[in-house]
This record gives C-alpha cells, structure tokens and sequence, in this order.
C-alpha cells in the first residue's frame, strides 16, 4: 500500500531522515517508535505532501503523494491540533470534513454515533468551540475526524498522547477493529511502548532518521522494545 | 530582579520570526513615531504666537487650559483604541520564586514608558519654555507643566482601570464613547462646562503649586487600583485561560445553493463572525462605508472627480481590501488540515471570490444614498463596482499568493499589523491607485463618460476571464504550497 524508497530529508546540513526502502501492505497495522528527534513526525509530514523530500519519494496506493493530490480521497490523518478549527464546534467541524469527503449531515450523523462511547459525552453534547476544549478532547475530535468517509489509510501521530486511560482502551479497540478485516492500513507513532505492541502487528524503530529495527510482533516483542530503548 | 524582566521582554522581541522577517514595517512604525513627535514640537512651538494673533484680547495660557478637557477625552480615547496594557507571558513565572508583587509592579512600571507618555512632552515642553521667554512666572509654568505631566500618567493609569472594567463585555468601546459623548456634548452645550471646571482647576494649581500633591494622590490612588486588579488576575485560571462562552451553531442554508464551494462560505462566515479580529474588522466596515462623506459634503471635492473614483473603489472594496489581503493567511491555523484534505484548490479559491464579490454589490447598494451628492457620484461607484469585481479581486487573491504570516484570530484588528507583508502595502498601489489614475487622466484627456466606460469594460474584461485568470493564481497558490505550511507553522 505504501512505499517508501531512498526516502531523505535534510534541514540544511542535518540529515533528519534517511529511509532507503520501506513497505507497507494493504491491511497493516504498522507502528512507528523511537526517541524525540528520530524522524516520526516528518516521515508522516512526508506521507502527507507537507514537507517536500530531499531526494526520494512515497508512493500511497501506487500514488506518488507529491506529484499527484489522488491519494487525499482515500487517507485520513491526524497529525496534531493545528488540524482543528478552533472556531467551529466538534458537530460543524465533523460536518465540513465530512463534506469535503462526499458526506451529508446525516451520514456524519449516522458515522459519529457510533462513537458515543468513544466521545464519553464531553464533545458533542457541550456547547463549546473547538479552541475550548481540553487537549485531550481536542485529540478525541481529531482521530474521529480522521477516520471519516472510508479511509483506507490512517495516520495518526501519537494518538494515545493526553488521552485519559479510558479513552486509550476505546482507542485501541477501535484501531484493532478497524484493521480486522485487512481492509484498512493504518500507521500510528507513539512514544508508549505497550500500547504501540498491544495495537500494531509491525513495529518500526527509528534513531536519528533511521530505521534500525523493523519486528513483527511476537510475545517478545515488548521485552525486545524495552531493552532496546533502556540504554 | 528587574534586569531578569527585560532581559526577557529583549529575547521576545527580536527572536520573534516577525521581528526578523519583516523590518520594514518597524521601520514605517518609526515613520510614523517621527510624525507625531515632529507634529507635537510644532504645537507646542506654533501655540503661543497662533494664539496671540488670533486671540490678542485672551491670555494663551487661559485658553489651552480651557482646551485640556477634550485633550483628556481625546487622549484616553487614543489611548483606549491603541495602546495595549503591557502584560507579560506571566503563566512561566508563576511558580518560580517571584514575588507577585514584583510581578505586577513590573507591569504597570513598564507602561509608564510608552510612547503615549512621552508624546505630549513634545508639545508641553517647547510651550513652557516659550511661556518662560514671554516672561510668566516660573513657579506657575514649572508646577503648570508638573500638571500636565500628571495629567499624562494619570490618564494613562485611568486607561488600564477603565480596560479592566470593561474588558469582559463584547462590545467594550461601547459604553466608553457612550460616556465621553455624553461628557463632550454636556460641555460642548454648556449645560455643564467641564472645561471651565478643569481650567479653574488648573489655575488653582499653578497658583498654588501645593495642590500639586493632590494630583500625585490621585496618580497614587489609580496605580493602587490597577495594582490590585491586575494582582487579582494573576492566576492562571483569570489572566491565561480566557472565559469561554456557550458556542453557537449556524448553519448558513443559503451557501447551499453554491454547491461545492459551500462548505468554504460557510466556514468564512464562521471565521469572520467567530473572532475577535474579523469581527472588529466588520465594524470597520461601516468607517468604509461612510467614508465617502468626509469628502462629498465639501463643494471643492465634488470639483474633483478623479476622487470619485477613488473613493467608489475603497467605500465598495472596503470588505475585499481587508478580508482580501490575508487569503489564504485567515487560514493559517489549520492550513495543513486543509492541504491534506481532498478538494479542488481551485473551489476554495472561488468560494472567497464569490464571497468577496457578494460584499462588494451589498457595499454598493448600502451606498446608493450618495445620489444625494449628484448622479456622477453614483454611476462612478457602479462602475467601481465592476472593477472591483472583475479586475481588484484578482489583483488581490494573487497577492495572497505571497502570503508568509500566520494570524491570530484572537486580536484585534485597529492597529493590528500581524500578517502584514511589505505585499500588502504594495497591493494598495495597484488596487487604489491605478483605477484612480486611469480614470482621471481619460477624464480630464476625454470625458467623464468614457472615462467611466473604461473602468466598467476592464470590469467586464476581468470577469470574462475570470476562470482562466483563476487557473493561473491556484497555481501560482499551489507552487507555494510547501512555503506558505512552514511559514504558517511558524508563531509570531
């Protein structure tokens, strides 16, 4: 589904990614770790055609992502809260995102209940703007909105992050559902060891840009993961 | 304690990516700042003699202190509309070991600094000294320039209380004009002659320099009352996190008859009407509007008709010149969202012509009423209109296309130059300038009517290739694409 090959990004001299071949399959849950710095966010930033590569390229679905815009009816991402639209309220902001991807109001009505368990009350029903809201529930309305319209790819950077302990169970429950049926790829990256083990069944590790470890998960996986990362 | 304070407020400054991106607006700030203090020096040095020729009967001390009421209305509504309390990032200091004290004092010390306070100077100093010359008593022009200085300070501490009395309310210039209206028109009627009080006042002090003290009282006592308010918000609960309000949901049906370009209308209404800075950018609107009467009333204008036109392009192209200048940067706080999200570019384009060219007819029709002032004036602005529409609306969507500033929603607009580029200083020529030119050259080489056929054709030309030429800015939007993210990113 998406492939990544003699991928870099440099600021200046730093080379802040270096990833000469990476594939992901149709289906997958893939998980992205390591340490501040190592290259998370702009290897997603890259995925989504929001920073230009230094050499290389990423292809979605056989879709080179910066040289054609056809990727974007089928990705869904969340990136952090500057996806928001601090003026709107969740419901209007639901409802533009879900224009943009062919939804109408009863849709996303219809889409959004069955995440009332998820929401746990505290988006829909206040009467707030989306600036308002706490950052965790910033975060509940970003992966929701992300999730919108059929995707078959979802990006999520650190979805677990400011999350209480309950909403990170639903989370997980529903990134596991979502990619039952080997339908939808989803790629999330996350500084919580257990919780990227627990949902992805691949897990990538990078340092400073590259990819050192590359697991598909087993019961080791954990252990393997920690001593790694307990230097 | 204190050399912490500035070496952080020094830091702030020029690390700012604002400060280091665009020096030139500084620099027309400095402009501006040698104006005022030029202007000021020439009052206060023309006052004296000015006075004495047109009033020879009348002492001109006398009469500039019949004229210090309105300078204090005036000076606390300058003050009011333009100068900010300067706060501090308070929320970091909050738990380290500062006294709050310290803190606010800080605050309030460093507004004794602004330029407001010096301002006045400029024109009280070189009048005293020439009331020395003139030979007035030097006890009475020392303590009577004392006065005015503490008249200064005075107001400026007024400002601030009056800012925390009114800060919670939308509307908060409101009651303030309300209340120096009322106060300026009890004076200016005589029912009650507040200046007359004030100059007695005065007099009173300069001839007996010890009631001096009761005006330090007075500076005293605002300060202690600013003191206390500002202590009281300094909890992050009150000064940092901001009140919020119950939300409300609209819907805007109508946008629906635009088809895909709807869920764009639809947010630009939300955005306009939703923030603090659009929305003081729509009351703004109604200066635009009435614009045109500073100049119609007055026979030498009518003369000139190159104005017209001038004044048709800004009073109907008030919205497009304000809303215009920051496309796409009104949409900086979520322009990743945007650009990974499925859409024609070229449909969000369109949605804010449409939305522009809506205001221009509105703005066009609100002001039929300067028929008034003669047919001429009406047929000009029609066909300001049409330009408007067909060729500035272009001129400006591909301004934006330069756009590097992100802006923040939550300030107000008056005075406000965040996201403001040497680009849209530039744009004006084009968009003001030119039509102007254009038609009062053909008016003055031809006639009135073609010059007014000419304005109106360009009009229609723009609108004719209106797809084409709006090919031509998403593109020139979409090379930019990967500059304007990382310099939206960016805080100013």
């Amino acid at each position: 589904m998406i492939q990544t090959i003699e991928l870099s990004k440099k600021y200046g001299q730093a080379e802040v990614l270096k990833i000469d071949s990476l594939e992901i399959p149709k289906g997958q849950s893939f998980g992205l770790v390591g340490n501040n710095g190592a290259g998370k966010t702009t290897y997603f930033n890259l995925l989504l055609d929001l920073i230009r590569p230094t050499t290389g390229s990423i292809s979605n679905n056989d879709i080179t992502v910066n040289q054609s815009e056809d990727w974007k009816t089928f990705t869904g991402s969340f990136i952090d809260e500057s996806f928001l639209i601090g003026y709107l309220t969740p419901q209007e902001y639901f409802e533009f995102i879900g224009d943009l991807r062919g939804m109408n109001k009863a849709d996303v009505n219809t889409y959004l209940s069955d995440f009332k368990e998820f929401f746990n009350g505290e988006i829909l029903e206040k009467k707030k703007y989306l600036r308002d809201l706490s950052k965790g529930n910033q975060k509940k309305a970003g992966i929701v909105a992300a999730m919108m319209g059929n995707p078959e790819v979802i990006i999520l950077d650190e979805p677990f992050a400011n999350l209480d302990p309950t909403t990170q169970i639903r989370l997980k429950k529903i990134l596991k559902t979502l990619t039952e049926n080997r339908e939808v790829t989803v790629l999330i990256s996350s500084h919580d060891l257990s919780h990227v083990t627990e949902v992805c069944e691949r897990i990538v590790v990078l340092d400073k840009g590259i990819v050192v470890k590359d697991i598909q998960r087993s019961a080791e996986t954990l252990k393997e993961l920690e001593s790694y990362f307990s230097v | 304690m204190i050399k912490h304070f500035l070496r952080l407020e020094w830091k702030q400054y020029f690390r700012s990516p604002y400060w280091e991106k665009s020096i030139g607006v500084k620099i027309l700030m400095g402009f501006f700042a040698l104006y005022f203090i030029g202007m000021f020096t020439l009052m206060g040095l023309a006052l004296y003699p000015g006075l004495k020729k047109f009033f020879p009967e009348q002492d001109p001390l006398t009469i500039v202190n019949q004229a210090i009421f309105y300078w204090v209305i005036g000076d606390l509504m300058m003050r009011f509309f333009l100068q900010k309390l300067p706060v501090m990032s308070v929320k970091p200091l909050l738990v380290l070991p500062v006294k709050r004290n310290k803190i606010v004092n800080y605050v309030l010390m460093k507004s004794v600094f602004s330029f407001f306070n010096f301002l006045p100077l400029f024109a009280v100093i070189p009048f005293g000294v020439t009331l020395l010359v003139k030979g007035y008593d030097a006890s009475m022009v020392w303590s009577w320039m004392g006065v005015l200085f503490l008249f200064t300070h005075s107001i400026n501490q007024l400002n601030f209380t009056i800012d925390h009395l009114l800060a919670k309310t939308e509307m908060s210039f409101l009651p303030l004009i309300g209340t120096l209206g009322i106060l300026a028109g009890l004076n200016h009627y005589e029912i009650i002659s507040f200046s007359g009080l004030l100059a007695n006042g005065i007099n009173g002090v300069i001839n007996n320099p010890i009631y001096l003290l009761v005006l330090v009282l007075i500076l005293v006592g605002l300060y202690l009352i600013n003191f206390k308010n500002l202590k009281g918000k300094l909890f992050i609960d009150s000064a940092v996190k901001v009140k919020t309000k119950d939300a409300k949901t609209s819907d805007y049906t109508w946008t629906r008859r635009f088809g895909d370009m709807a869920p764009f209308m639809q947010l630009d209404l939300k955005l306009i009407m939703r923030n603090k800075r659009t929305k003081s950018t729509m009351f703004m609107m109604i200066i635009g509007l009435v614009y045109g009467l500073f100049f119609y009333p007055q026979p030498m204008y009518r003369e000139m008709e190159f104005m017209f036109a001038f004044i048709g392009i800004f009073s109907t192209g008030f919205f497009l010149i304000n809303f215009g200048q920051f496309i796409p940067a009104w949409d900086s706080n979520y322009y990743k969202m945007l650009m990974s999200q499925n859409f024609k570019y070229e449909r969000y384009l369109e949605s804010k012509f449409v939305l522009m060219s809506i205001s221009v007819v509105i703005l066009f029709v609100l002001g039929i009423p300067y028929v008034f002032f003669g047919w001429k004036i009406l047929l000009v602005h029609f066909a300001a209109m049409i330009y408007n529409i067909g060729v500035n609306s272009h001129i400006i969507m591909y301004g934006g296309s330069f756009n590097r500033k992100k802006i923040n929603l939550d300030q107000k607009a008056a005075f406000n130059y965040q996201g403001t580029g040497a680009v849209q200083w530039l744009i004006g020529i084009p968009l003001m300038v030119l039509p102007m030119g254009l038609f009062g050259l053909i008016n003055w080489l031809v006639n009135f009517e073609v010059a007014v056929t000419v304005l109106i054709s360009l009009g229609f030309l723009g609108i004719a290739f209106h797809q084409k030429i709006m090919k031509a800015i998403t593109n020139k939007y979409l090379s930019s694409k990967y500059k304007m993210i990382h310099a939206f990113d960016q805080e100013n």
